[in-house]
């Protein structure tokens, strides 16, 4: 009985928390912050040969919602289209040495 | 595969692989020595499979699987690329608006040469790859290049390699630091992990031949190029090898390089110099 | 113009094995072009060898079948020296035809 109480404590505490992050919607601006920010990193991993073909998909996905209004996801899909473009750089620096494990010797 | 789960995905594909492959033993400084290459790469694949001559490797897929060579021999016989030799050979002696032809930009006509190329071009400082040459040709009579990866230069490739069949591969590395380098980066290009699914060529052809991506036998890098350019039974015609380097790119979604970039040319020069002295078997079909 | 059909037919005495290669473009109808129009059906229907005045083998085919098809079969029967015909009619009413001596 106690342990039904402080779950549905914790769900309504969460709901709520929920609900204020959902109050809180993204704006434009800061969608042209983080599409900024995922161009520059995916412009970066071109200068290392390295992009990837879902980071370009994922930004295309982001202006769409962004030209449709729907900035909370577009900003959510910039931010993965950062996160992608990140993975990429990584991937070409580690690979500077890395590829060494697969070479025949 | 969902975008929130590459990065960790990523990184523990790269820990994994690094761990799944023995770390050999510290080497002395990283010193460029392609003739032991070759010979450690030719090694690699001979014992990996024992009951192959070297020369069965240019057959890819085919010497990996009983079934695919049986249906492979029966379809030589009749082979799918035909149409497309007869239109190179057609291609290659028809004049430009100039009067020249191909025959006029190639050594012996192009007869028998396909097994030089890729070559170090000494004075350029770049490697010069087959169909580089060809649309070169065609702009030094003010002719329009042709497109890498369609039906026309695969069928002047075809042809070239047609008329090569049988002879070994023979690419030479002049006494040319830059030279050096160029096949270096090509080796290095083969051996990188990219894309979002963090495959390098190696991946495939060097940790898995015989083995199944999907529905496809994986062929081994060993002649992997000796067989170009290829019908693909896929592509329901004829392949470059830029159409080939460029969609593997992609298809491990990694954004292609633009057809005859300098990493293309490299890693053609590398490929086809570890396969040095085993026939040219092109043109080809594949599955 | 050069013959779509490339045909080489052997006979063993008994049988005469066929093997034929066929130039055509074998477009089923669905698939789209890159600019996303679709690319209109253009297959070969009826496919057929005659020896001795006889259809040995007819083949009616739909757009499941790929480009440039491969064909091959055994008939008994057919003399080295003979002739076999092959002709084909596509869904535009287009068609080739060529005579080949068996071997």
């Amino acid at each position: 009985m106690k342990i039904w109480v402080l779950e549905s404590i914790l769900a309504a505490t969460l709901l709520l928390a929920g609900a204020m992050s959902a109050l809180a919607a993204s704006t434009e601006a800061e969608f042209k912050a983080a599409y900024a920010a995922a161009e520059a990193a995916n412009k970066e991993a071109g200068s290392l040969r390295n992009q990837w073909t879902t980071t370009a998909a994922t930004l295309a996905a982001a202006k769409k919602a962004a030209d449709s209004g729907d900035f909370d996801n577009a900003v959510a899909q910039a931010k993965e289209a950062e996160a992608l473009a990140k993975a990429s750089i990584f991937q070409a620096t580690s690979e500077k040495e890395r590829w060494k494990d697969l070479e025949i010797r | 595969m969902n975008a929130r789960s590459a990065i960790p995905l990523a990184s523990a594909a790269l820990a994994l692989l690094a761990l799944a492959f023995v770390v050999p033993a510290a080497t002395a400084a990283d010193t460029v020595d392609p003739v032991a290459d070759a010979k450690a790469f030719q090694k690699f694949f001979t014992d990996k499979f024992p009951k192959l001559k070297p020369e069965d490797f240019v057959n890819g897929p085919y010497s990996m699987n009983e079934d695919l060579h049986r249906q492979w021999e029966e379809k030589e016989q009749f082979p799918p690329y035909e149409f497309s030799l007869e239109a190179g050979k057609e291609m290659f002696t028809k004049p430009f608006k100039n009067g020249k032809s191909f025959e006029d930009c190639f050594p012996n006509k192009g007869i028998g040469i396909r097994q030089n190329y890729p070559y170090f071009d000494e004075k350029e400082g770049k490697v010069v790859t087959l169909e580089l040459a060809l649309n070169r040709c065609r702009e030094a009579s003010g002719e329009a290049p042709l497109s890498y990866v369609r039906d026309d230069m695969a069928a002047l490739t075809a042809y070239m390699a047609f008329t090569s069949r049988g002879k070994p591969m023979d690419i030479k590395l002049p006494n040319d630091p830059r030279a050096l380098e160029a096949y270096q980066q090509g080796k290095e290009y083969f051996y990188t992990r990219r894309g979002q699914l963090n495959f390098s060529c190696a991946t495939c052809h060097v940790q898995s031949p015989g083995e199944r991506i999907r529905a496809e036998v994986l062929a081994p890098a060993l002649g992997i190029l000796n067989a170009m350019p290829i019908y693909r039974s896929e592509w329901s015609g004829m392949g470059t090898t830029s159409r080939r380097f460029t969609t593997c790119n992609s298809q491990i979604r990694g954004v292609p390089l633009d057809p005859q970039a300098d990493e293309y040319r490299d890693l053609e020069y590398y490929l086809s110099y570890v396969s040095n002295g085993l026939p040219i078997s092109g043109p080809g079909a594949r599955p | 113009m050069a013959s779509t059909i490339r045909v080489r037919a052997t006979s063993n005495g008994d049988t005469t094995e066929v093997q034929a290669l066929i130039q055509h473009p074998m477009d089923s109808g669905f698939v789209k072009d890159a600019k996303g129009d679709i690319i209109p059906a253009h297959f070969i229907q009826e496919l057929t060898f005659e020896y001795d005045g006889k259809a040995v083998f007819v083949a009616d085919w739909g757009g499941g079948v790929s480009k440039d098809p491969y064909v091959k079969f055994a008939f008994k029967g057919g003399k080295k020296g003979d002739d076999l015909k092959v002709s084909w009619v596509d869904n535009k009413g287009a068609t080739d035809t060529t005579t080949a001596k068996i071997q």
